[in-house]
């Protein structure tokens, strides 16, 4: 194989039709005879349904039916979670419309189903529903108790608890006899809110029951996952159904799930036997697309004065929402194997309770419990730093797996393959100036300048690729994690290759490209790339959890190797040559030693002509190859932020931020610096800016981009990003994946920098985001409690009772972060 | 985000526009950019029945010298004021607040005379025009009437200009060689303000001759800080005591409390924020 494509930061190829619009968004499909929906959404967060009266919407203009949930109570099934956690994990019931009991506001309880999207808008205003409203439950801490349930058939706010214990699992000791005789034991309480995937491109889907097969349109970042579900929730042969993702504006996770929208709008195409249309509106997309995060995490980690961290433990209530969608319980587990990050330690306890609350559920949003852990793990490394008075960039020297130390078995069971954290961090330390910025922020401390400044540090690693099938098996997941590709010769000698995994923006049609140009050696602009429709693309696991590329695009090399290997046989038999004579080079056959030789395009022909091919050889270079991953990829970085904190208003400024990440070989680096840029805003994000915040009945405050702040380009400044390249050894490629890596890691550096400048002022922690107000408040509250006293390290640290959110009722940090 | 059906008039004439509005009464809604109401009606917040654009009508569009004062168009785009030669001389702290509005297609689609009378009271336009004394010029039925600027904001979302009238032009009083600053407190880029403090100061050597402070989204309507400006006239160009005459500048206001913060703090955003106003309206 030549390497030219591969490394090259080639501008993506799927670029110019997305950016101009000359493709087609779901939303854009028009089918003759098309109706449209609308929904009738709950304005409770929790009530019963005693009457719905469809009279005057059925008679309205251009309405052609009305759906309640009675209406379709006996085909709409219930929508599928795919990965219970525990055999004995609870679960409502989850119908696409409420029939009698709505658990959230903005669940759908009726559907319109007009010749016009307007008429049917205007047809809902005509629907009249009473309600009798049931108390709402809306806070973790309170759920916990089941004094009010979210669910009260279920009997209970408790889906499912999961241990991981690594004495249990025997892979260390035991965490409460090691806490109990660490030097240190820090208590802490930190807060993910909830935030809203907030995709570009709201959800949409357009399905045709024209024809043999039912045809699905939707704005999802899974098609294949998609067509299973839809078979499996309503009944109809899996044969019958086409899932086609066109071009998605987005996703983040938020694509990944089964929704009731695209139920309905089955079951809508179904009944009219009309094609039939749903988009949301924006604010539909924030109040009832599934959300992400909401978890408490109370932890304690032991540690040495010496700095070495002895144990850690993890006691999570995590916010499922009203109820569980495709991976809601999960998401939360895939952070338990991350909490021990790039350190080693001798004990580990991870508890984890699912419990429902009367909001949105919550799903898969990008970092799926990752960067919970990792916000955890760097805002307790930092905490320790400055309780031990010690560097935090030395005290995370002192604990993490040296890179001589690798392949590396962690404590939470993982074998991580490779990775240089000093490698890493010397670079980013570099990049970054600390040392200059460390002194003057000590300056700036000393002369008690208005606005100070902070040094956030934050590494990471990431357990993505996702992923082995068998771990998926033994976490219950009820899929696999293969990927699969099929790479197709055409007779021009033209290259199509057919993905299993779904771009939603990513750049695979480039990247793709770029891995099949070398393998093949035939030119980048000679290949297509097929993906999204299940008629094009069999088989797949779609996107997410950062495993495309470490996945998809090895599915695609193991199909381009087969190719290869039928068209040497083709080759050795038109060159008259034994097949161990024949070399493959920049696309060409030659016979060793000679200068004969075939282009691949040459034998593509020859193929397809097939007039002259061996005995028994079966006329097609085509190749499939499903590929399943032998282990997780570990990405890895150092990350560094310098935060500027106005004490006069508590405004928080992100004056420079550098990472250095470490991502394996790279494909095509203009993607990854986009992939990391992008990532980036959205952990930052997390920090400073979005949070789902609700009133005390359950409806969604922040329900539009007014009250939802997602940051722009105008709200930060240009990043300084860097690589390190520690080839992954557990695929041929050594690539790592990059989707998430800038979001698990930006969240925990931002808010260290944040009380890094303003710790001295008797500042301990701050609720994400931190908000203006939110840092002008701890500064008053720690002014009250005398400014800048530095405390004595007592010996064992107490629970940080004023840590918390800071709620107008002053109570303990609780899941209602307002 | 489909509104309700309505009818659409553009009119090329105010006595036109002006019968329409009667003859619409309460369903009929002045269009005057829509870079507000066109959402709201999105979001079914509002369902007027009729819309009357007057985007068409000649004479209603324009910034002009009108011998003490600067004459300015109701549907003049925020963008005009921003990039204003002539209110840069006369005016400036209107282009300072003009500049700070949403983002460039709302400032070319959005104008002066439509912000003000929407009367959002996180708007930027309004505490500008009352501190600098703005003169409204209402047609209606009886003919044309002038408010003035302490009479013309009413309430939250509320001003003087009755259901059958319409806006047509602001007179600004000059103030010439006058210092100015918009001081807009926002977490994200194009985000309505939290507060802010629209200041605007003649300076006479190293003190302050006269100074104007008004505040916006510290109550339904924009609000003139008076204790501040009395205390800063006569007041030296020095951090330390325009910060004392800016201390009081929360005195008597009444802000709102929301996600991005209560009204503790936004009384303390409006004293911080004032000082530091002044002080760059200043030179300082």
């Amino acid at each position: 194989m030549t390497v030219t494509e591969i490394g090259s930061p080639r501008r993506r190829k799927e670029d110019q039709r997305l950016i101009t619009g000359r493709t087609r968004y779901t939303d854009n499909i028009v089918l003759p005879g098309m109706l449209h929906l609308a929904m009738v959404r709950s304005p409770f967060a929790h009530a019963t349904i005693t009457a719905i009266d469809t009279h005057d919407a059925t008679s309205s203009p251009g309405v052609v039916a009305v759906l309640t949930g009675r209406d379709v109570a006996d085909e709409q099934g219930s929508l599928p979670c795919a990965w219970p956690i525990t055999p004995d994990q609870k679960a409502p019931p989850h119908p696409a419309i409420a029939v009698d009991h709505v658990a959230f506001a903005g669940e759908v309880v009726a559907c319109v189903i007009a010749r016009s999207a307007a008429e049917a808008r205007d047809a809902i205003e005509l629907i009249d529903i009473d309600y009798d409203e049931l108390p709402v439950v809306l806070d973790l801490e309170e759920a916990l108790t089941d004094a009010t349930l979210a669910h009260p058939d279920l009997g209970t706010n408790k889906s499912a608890t999961w241990v991981f214990d690594s004495a249990e699992a025997g892979t260390g000791d035991d965490v409460a006899q090691v806490l109990a005789a660490s030097e240190l034991v820090l208590e802490r309480t930190y807060l993910q809110q909830r935030l809203i995937p907030a995709f570009m491109e709201p959800r949409s889907t357009v399905v045709d029951p024209t024809g043999e097969q039912i045809t699905m349109w939707s704005a999802t970042q899974v098609p294949h996952l998609l067509r299973l579900m839809l078979a499996l929730t309503l009944s109809i042969p899996e044969g019958k159904v086409r899932v086609v993702a066109p071009d998605v504006g987005g996703g983040f996770g938020g694509k990944l799930q089964v929704t009731p929208e695209e139920v309905i709008t089955m079951l809508a195409a179904r009944r009219t036997g009309k094609p039939c249309k749903y988009t949301e509106t924006r604010s539909e997309s924030l109040m009832a697309a599934h959300h992400g995060r909401g978890q408490v995490q109370r932890l304690k980690l032991g540690a040495t004065r010496e700095g070495i961290v002895t144990g850690l433990s993890v006691d999570l209530l995590a916010d499922m929402g009203a109820y569980l969608g495709l991976v809601t319980p999960g998401v939360p587990i895939l952070g338990a194997f991350m909490y021990n990050s790039i350190y080693k330690f001798a004990a580990y306890r991870f508890s984890c309770t699912n419990l429902f609350t009367n909001k949105a559920w919550t799903d898969a949003y990008r970092g799926a419990g990752r960067p919970e852990a990792t916000f955890a793990i760097e805002r307790l490394m930092d905490d320790l730093a400055h309780e031990l008075d010690m560097d935090p960039v030395e005290l995370r020297r002192k604990n993490w797996i040296k890179h001589e130390e690798f392949p590396f078995s962690t404590i939470a069971c993982l074998e991580y393959d490779s990775g240089n954290y000093e490698a890493a961090t010397d670079r980013a330390l570099e990049l970054f100036g600390y040392d200059d910025l460390c002194a003057e922020r000590d300056r700036r401390r000393a002369a008690g300048d208005r606005v100070q400044l902070g040094i956030g540090v934050s590494t990471f690693t990431e357990m993505c690729g996702l992923a082995p099938s068998r771990v998926l098996g033994a976490l219950s997941y009820a899929a696999g994690g293969w990927e699969h590709a099929q790479v197709r010769v055409l007779p021009t000698g033209a290259v199509e290759v057919v993905t299993g995994v779904s771009g939603h923006g990513q750049g695979h049609e480039t990247a793709w490209s770029q891995i099949v140009a070398d393998r093949l050696g035939v030119p980048f602009d000679s290949i297509e790339v097929l993906h999204g429709d299940t008629q094009t693309s069999q088989k797949g696991l779609d996107t997410y959890g950062s495993r495309s590329l470490v996945v998809g695009g090895m599915a695609v090399v193991a199909a381009a190797d087969k190719v290869i290997e039928k068209a040497r046989t083709v080759a050795a038999h038109l060159l008259e040559a034994s097949t161990d004579d024949i070399e493959f080079a920049e696309g060409r056959f030659s016979v060793r030693g000679t200068d004969q030789g075939l282009a691949l395009g040459e034998i593509a022909f020859a193929t397809f002509s097939a007039h002259n091919l061996p005995d028994g050889f079966e006329p097609s270079l085509d190749s499939d190859a499903t590929f399943d991953p032998e282990n997780f990829s570990f990405p890895h970085g150092t990350h560094l932020a310098a935060m500027e904190v106005d004490t006069e208003t508590g405004e928080v400024t992100l004056r420079k931020y550098v990472c250095v990440d470490d991502i394996g070989n790279v494909i095509n680096p203009m993607i990854v610096d986009g992939q990391v840029h992008g990532g980036l805003v959205q952990g930052i994000a997390q920090a400073l800016f979005e949070e789902a915040v609700h009133d005390e009945s359950g409806t969604l405050v922040s329900g539009s981009f007014v009250d939802y702040l997602v940051p722009s380009a105008a709200d930060l400044p240009s990043f300084t990003t860097d690589r390190t390249v520690t080839p992954s050894t557990t695929n041929a490629l050594g690539v790592k994946g990059v989707g998430e890596a800038g979001t698990i890691a930006s969240t925990p550096a931002i808010v260290n920098g944040v009380l890094d400048a303003i710790r001295h002022l008797g500042v301990q922690d701050i609720a994400m985001p931190c908000s203006p107000h939110r840092v002008w408040k701890a500064l008053q509250d720690g002014a009250s409690k005398g400014l800048g006293a530095e405390e004595p390290v007592p010996d064992r640290v107490a629970p940080e009772q004023d840590a918390g959110p800071m709620n107008s009722s002053g109570n303990l940090p609780t899941g209602d972060f307002q | 985000m489909i509104p309700s059906a309505f009818d659409y008039h553009a009119p090329t004439s105010l006595d036109e526009a002006l019968t329409l509005l009667a003859q619409g009464g309460d369903d009929a809604k002045i269009l005057a950019g829509g870079q507000s109401l066109i959402p709201v009606m999105r979001l079914r917040l509002a369902g007027p029945e009729l819309l009357i654009d007057l985007g068409r009508i000649d004479g209603l569009r324009g910034i002009e010298d009108d011998g003490d004062a600067v004459r300015i168009g109701a549907m003049t785009p925020h963008h005009d004021i921003a990039s204003s030669a002539l209110l840069g001389e006369h005016a400036a702290l209107l282009c300072a607040a003009a500049r700070t509005v949403a983002d460039p297609q709302v400032r070319h689609r959005g104008t002066f005379g439509g912000a003000l009378v929407h009367a959002d009271p996180a708007g930027d336009m309004p505490a500008p025009a009352l501190v600098l004394g703005a003169e409204f010029v209402i047609a209606g039925a009886g003919g044309i009437r002038t408010v003035s600027a302490t009479d013309f904001f009413e309430g939250l979302f509320t001003t003087a200009v009755g259901e059958d009238e319409i806006l047509t032009h602001v007179r600004i009083p000059k103030h010439t060689g006058w210092g100015a600053r918009y001081e807009k407190f926002t977490r994200v880029a194009q985000q309505w303000s939290i507060v802010a403090v629209a200041a605007t100061v003649r300076a006479e050597g190293s003190a302050i001759a006269e100074a104007r402070v008004g505040l916006t989204n510290m109550g339904s309507v924009p609000i003139r800080a008076e204790s501040v400006e009395a205390a800063l006239a006569g007041c030296a160009l020095e951090e330390a005591a325009i910060a004392r005459a800016c201390a009081s500048a929360a005195e008597g206001t009444d802000p709102p409390t929301d996600t991005n913060g209560d009204a503790d703090y936004r009384r303390h955003l409006a004293t911080v924020l004032a000082t530091r106003a002044v002080l760059s309206a200043a030179g300082g």
